[in-house]
């Protein structure tokens, strides 16, 4: 734990030196407007009858599925064990990274639901999930409702620098959750490294996160091409429950055990918000973040003595 | 800039009828003309309505006769179920186009433009972030016709802030608008008994009332607000719980996928929902008012608020239907009560004639009185004594004060005070008041 590659912070200063000349010529499209007014003092205000946030979330539905589905997840099917909670800051927005794996992924639930059981302060974590979901009928009602917000970086900014809140993000993305179980453990590409420039802008801290246990709940075997073409799914993965035992099989999960470990935070405030426009430094913190939580995967895998019982 | 002399383009909508009643009661705006092509829909009292199409030749002309130095146009058309598509782009693009041009020049005395526009402008998309805000361009390229005149009539706005640096433009694009007031596609799909709405789906929806739609619009004529601005209330719901705010069933019937085709045969059984509310009542919208909240602009109304206004507005209708007869704009009646010289109070008066309280009728007449006494006194440079004790007291008095209690003044003491107030404190509102009242003696005299 205590001997994990730290980032290296001075050489990455250095380089933002070196690159501020050739960023300057070519001012990047950045997708979060470039203006920095400070308008938080305008955020509306909490109306207290209302049952659905801003962002859709509604705390009904989704205490109703935290305290059914969600805890007999976390605490009696995976017997999650989380390590690091303190490096969840206890106010103030902060960036949760993770890997990311499974048929329909149990990782990112059990991320949020660790945060509420497990750290002192519980706050709400508010999901970054594929514009996808926006679309497709049901996923669209339901995602909002218990906590996803489409994975837009305006959408994150805001909550993240105007808000204030936990946002969690698995840069895997779908790259992440379509691989397949011969697979696991190995992380893909972490996007183009959107996450780091968003929590830079934001001034949020980044808190990589490893998680094992999702690769063996919910394996992936293969995928069918042509079914995932008729459904207009992002995939139509093959797994032990899938589809022979119809859509509910896409939560039929195998009983790993889970292991979920926040790593130290990584503060994105001495880069400036103007780091977010050095591609360069971006990809460097992106894939350093990369880096730690797959050597932090292979030492959790490492000393695994059983899949099942952790 | 102290807007002084206003134009309002759109008299006749919803919207510029209101926004023409709110500048009336603002005695620092001296002229208020609208034009557009049918008749008002509201009762005013000061505002000049001349009969003009899009054309930018004719407007130029009423703009330097009048010396126009504010144009606020309220045409836009930002609901297609209500025209045709191409009398909407007529008046979207080619009237927009035409009113910058009128309004543009080396010559022209117009310093402040402002712009009513939509959210439509930003589309509903899958993709899209949960609030626009104004520097956000477009996802995608317009899909619907509403949309793209839309885009089209804000880029011939921002053009004419391009090539006029000295004129102020202010674009303020609205949310989804509710009110007793106003009739939009979507309010029409929420008075149905039972609300249909696209299965799997329970998209975002921000609304504004229409007072602040009306209060914005004014706020941009009052204040120096140059650039974007969006305009809804603070607060975004689901359409779920906009439903049960308003107190009506929800009917997930519309199919999630086709939902465009089944469009066409709903139309033709009376549902009509434009193709540009389709996407609404699938994606959602959210857009970002901080922009204007920090300019100064405070909401009157939360998403909130305004849909249980709205939603006590739809269980009143059914009472109140036919108990009062709409405005009709008449010529004539109009032409005599600001021309006539028989008519002794105007326009702004008539009907509803405000009656001077005891005291300010006692008040007046003191500081007259005071008045009075000092120009009695022998001409000259009387040394500015205890005189000032009775110009105080009139000078105190409210404009509206005055003015109420100058009908009841005889003609000598009439004279006397527009001289002390031409000389004094020159208020154009209570000059103006005193002219009315002394014009048709005069006439009648000579």
């Amino acid at each position: 734990m205590s001997d994990a590659p730290r980032l290296p912070l001075a050489e990455s200063r250095a380089m933002t030196d070196q690159a501020q000349a050739r960023t300057e010529a070519r001012p990047a499209p950045s997708p979060v407007p470039a203006t920095r007014e400070d308008l938080r003092d305008h955020l509306p205000g909490v109306e207290a009858e209302r049952r659905v946030t801003d962002w859709g979330r509604s705390e009904r539905i989704e205490g109703l599925f935290d305290r059914t589905v969600i805890d007999f997840f976390y605490r009696y099917w995976f017997r999650v064990e989380v390590e690091g909670i303190e490096h969840v800051p206890s106010r103030g927005g902060a960036l949760l990274v993770s890997n990311h794996a499974g048929a329909l992924p149990p990782d990112a639930p059990m991320i949020a639901k660790a945060v509420r059981e497990e750290h002192p302060n519980p706050r709400p974590v508010h999901l970054l999930v594929e514009h996808f979901f926006k679309g497709y009928p049901g996923f669209a009602m339901l995602l909002p409702k218990i906590g996803a917000v489409p994975a837009h970086p305006a959408n994150a900014h805001r909550l993240l620098y105007d808000e204030g809140a936990l946002v969690q993000v698995m840069p895997e993305g779908r790259k992440g959750s379509e691989k397949l179980y011969r697979d696991r453990y190995r992380l893909r590409r972490f996007g183009r490294g959107g996450f780091v420039a968003t929590a830079m802008r934001a001034q949020a801290p980044i808190v990589p996160i490893a998680v094992i246990g999702a690769e063996e709940a919910a394996p992936i075997f293969a995928h069918v091409t042509a079914l995932q073409r008729l459904t207009g799914l992002l995939y139509f993965p093959i797994t032990p429950t899938f589809p022979h035992f119809g859509l509910a099989g896409m939560a039929g999960y195998l009983p790993a055990k889970f292991r979920i470990r926040f790593l130290e935070p990584i503060p994105t405030d001495e880069w400036g918000p103007d780091g977010a426009e050095d591609r360069g430094l971006v990809q460097t913190v992106a894939s350093e973040i990369r880096a730690r939580i797959q050597d932090e995967l292979l030492e959790m895998v490492s000393r695994r003595r059983s899949v099942w019982f952790g | 800039m102290r807007s002084r002399r206003v134009l309002i383009t759109g008299l006749s909508t919803y919207w510029g009828g209101r926004l023409a009643l709110a500048l009336e009661q603002d005695p620092a705006i001296e002229a208020i003309i609208g034009v557009d092509t049918r008749d008002p829909t509201v009762e005013l009292e000061r505002t000049e309505f001349v009969r003009v199409g899009n054309q930018h030749a004719l407007i130029r002309r009423i703009v330097g006769a009048a010396e126009i130095d504010t144009v606020i146009d309220t045409r836009l058309a930002v609901d297609s179920i209500w025209t045709s598509a191409r009398a909407a782009h007529e008046n979207n693009v080619i009237g927009t186009m035409n009113i910058v041009t009128a309004c543009g020049g080396p010559d022209s005395p117009v310093r402040k433009f402002v712009f009513k526009s939509s959210a439509h402008f930003y589309g509903c998309e899958r993709d899209d972030p949960a609030y626009f805000t104004e520097q956000m361009p477009r996802p995608h390229p317009p899909a619907t016709p509403i949309e793209r005149d839309i885009v089209e009539a804000e880029e011939a706005v921002s053009e004419f802030d391009r090539r006029n640096p000295d004129v102020s433009v202010t674009v303020l694009r609205f949310a989804n608008a509710l009110g007793a007031g106003v009739t939009t596609s979507h309010l029409r799909l929420f008075s149905l008994p039972v609300v249909p709405t696209i299965l799997g789906f329970d998209p975002r929806y921000q609304f504004i009332h229409e007072d602040d739609i009306v209060g914005a619009l004014e706020f941009a004529v009052r204040e120096d607000v140059p650039g974007i601005y969006n305009g809804a209330g603070d607060g975004v719901l689901v359409l779920s719980e906009v439903l049960d705010l308003l107190g009506k069933p929800m009917a997930p019937v519309l199919p999630p996928f086709g939902t465009g085709l089944l469009a066409g045969p709903l139309s033709r059984v009376g549902l009509r929902i434009p193709v540009e509310m389709l996407n609404q009542l699938r994606y959602g919208r959210g857009i970002d008012n901080r922009r204007l909240k920090a300019a100064g602009y405070a909401f009157r109304y939360t998403t909130r608020e305004a849909v249980i206004k709205q939603g006590e507005h739809m269980r009143l209708r059914p009472v109140l239907r036919g108990a009062r007869q709409p405005y009709r704009y008449e010529q004539e009646v109009e032409e005599f009560l600001r021309w006539s010289p028989n008519v002794r109070h105007s326009g702004a008066t008539a009907g509803k004639a405000v009656r001077p309280s005891p005291r300010q009728v006692h008040e007046l007449q003191r500081a007259l009185a005071a008045l009075g006494e000092r120009s009695a006194e022998p001409a000259g440079p009387s040394e500015p004594t205890p005189a000032g004790a009775g110009e105080a007291d009139y000078d105190t008095l409210e404009a509206a004060e005055v003015i109420a209690v100058l009908p009841s003044l005889p003609r000598a003491d009439l004279e006397a005070l527009r001289r002390h107030e031409s000389t004094g404190a020159q208020r154009t509102d209570v000059i103006a008041a005193i002219d009315r009242l002394l014009a048709p003696s005069r006439s009648a005299g000579g």
